[in-house]
């Protein structure tokens, strides 16, 4: 039940945003994230955004792992 | 980059199962990890790491699905007020099929109750102000993640107003559970039967937990630091795809390993130290702690949401008191009679839901239990670990 789901706001009117999730969009309640803008990253539960995605952070927790473990980026 | 695929990458996933089978290597005793989240139950059966750590990391299921915790004094609320005349029970969909003591949401809309499913609490508001004429009772049924949207819905249907919404607020918080799980005097004891002043012999020693990340994003890594600070249990709030879960339990086998305990915050992209403080101040702004009844570890201190009492005219546990009552003693009386009893009574979710049976290990479990015809919530919900074993891991397969 406390799956949630990342996905983009692609558009904003007041605190009702338009996220795009794995190829749907909905209409999703961001009242509770600090400044929403269009391009971020959110997490989405069961109709409102829970909290932003820090892409910096995703990216950092990768390469410290790839780092820790000498695997390459494979790509 | 913050899509799921680099957080699935075979090759990191294959270095980190190693990485933690050396660790374990080194410290000499396999270890045992706990999980509280329907979420990660999933994800662990899905992917296929339970399979992977077999041997040496024993990744056990908590009590992390919100609805297979739901008591059956709770379900059988629920039902009740489903069969009250005049209302209109809305919930989410994993629980319309969990029986209670005499029955389910689902046998209750055959018998001629309205019981919707929606995908938000705010669809309830929104179908209640299309029908002034019937009484809405939304199901609130969920962690942490699940509490900021039913917040959100009780402050529309108040801005709109409504007179005929409230909620059954059956909601928990975690960090009490946990407690409740760790605490020899609450009823639990992590540490096993080995540990000093006693603990069940056929419990687990549990060497860590995997916290939540959804559930954490709201109260933030700083709400556990009890189980580190206290009892000496390390834990790591961790995401949702592979690496994440694995990375995770590498950082809990070092902890182990070097006798060292904290809580680390391994869903940084997601999860902050203090959390949500928006949502975590509107579910404040509704909701007050109450001790709550938890399926597998009975009541728990503080444990619970309630509504705050100038919230009251959204409290269906007021509103429809005297529906609750007789349909409670109804239910009861009708319990005594049916054979269901006998099966539920030899369902054994509550011990699932402590760790200390593997799914398997239920013998109702793949012959009187699926999830076409489950007997107990922990094979109802998608969520459960009863469902998850027996969609993922083999379904017959004794242990």
């Amino acid at each position: 039940m406390c799956l949630a789901v990342p996905g983009r706001i692609v558009d904003l009117e007041g605190t009702r945003a338009t996220v795009e999730l794995g190829g749907n969009t909905l209409r999703v309640d961001v009242s509770l994230i600090e400044d929403p803008a269009v391009g971020d990253w959110v997490v989405v539960h069961a109709g409102f955004a829970l909290e932003k995605v820090d892409e910096e952070a995703a990216r950092e927790t990768l390469a410290a792992v790839r780092r820790l473990l000498e695997v390459g980026s494979g790509e | 980059m913050s899509r799921a695929g680099d957080f699935r990458d075979p090759a990191l996933v294959k270095a980190l199962v190693a990485a933690v089978r050396r660790d374990v290597e080194a410290l000499g005793r396999p270890v045992t990890l706990m999980e509280v989240c329907g979420t990660h139950t999933v994800a662990v059966s899905r992917s296929g790491l339970r399979g992977l750590l077999h041997g040496f990391v024993d990744l056990r299921s908590g009590p992390g699905c919100p609805v297979c915790v739901t008591s059956e004094t709770d379900l059988d609320r629920m039902v009740a007020l489903a069969l009250a005349p005049g209302t209109v029970v809305v919930t989410f969909g994993d629980m319309v099929r969990v029986p209670g003591t005499v029955g389910t949401l689902e046998e209750a809309r055959a018998a001629g109750a309205d019981v919707r499913v929606v995908y938000s609490a705010e669809g309830a508001v929104r179908a209640a102000a299309e029908e002034p004429e019937r009484l809405f009772v939304f199901l609130g049924v969920g962690f942490e993640t699940t509490q900021p949207g039913v917040a959100l819905a009780l402050r529309e249907a108040d801005r709109l107003g409504l007179e005929n919404f409230c909620i059954l607020s059956a909601h928990k918080t975690l960090p009490q559970a946990l407690r409740a799980l760790i605490e020899p005097a609450a009823g639990g004891d992590a540490r096993g039967g080995d540990a000093p002043g006693g603990g069940r012999a056929d419990r687990p020693r549990l060497d860590g937990f995997i916290l939540p990340g959804h559930v954490s994003a709201v109260i933030g890594r700083r709400a556990y630091d009890f189980m580190a600070d206290e009892y000496g249990l390390p834990g790591a709030v961790a995401g949702f795809e592979p690496v994440d879960i694995l990375v995770a339990v590498r950082e809990l086998v070092r902890s182990v390993r070097a006798g060292r305990a904290r809580v680390l915050n391994l869903y940084s992209r997601v999860v902050r130290e203090e959390g949500n403080p928006r949502a975590r101040a509107i579910v404040d702004r509704f909701f007050e702690p109450c001790p709550a009844e938890w399926r597998g570890l009975g009541t728990i201190p503080a444990s619970g949401l309630k509504l705050r009492p100038e919230w009251e005219r959204f409290d269906a546990s007021v509103r429809l008191r005297a529906a609750l009552e007789d349909g409670l003693a109804r239910a009861r009386a009708r319990a005594q009679r049916t054979g269901h009893e006998r099966l539920r009574r030899a369902c054994r979710c509550g011990d699932v839901l402590r760790g200390e049976l593997l799914p398997p290990e239920c013998p109702l479990f793949g012959r009187s239990c699926t999830p076409v015809r489950p007997v107990g919530p922990c094979m109802v919900s998608t969520e459960g670990s009863c469902a998850a074993y027996y969609r993922y891991e083999g379904r017959g397969d004794r242990v």
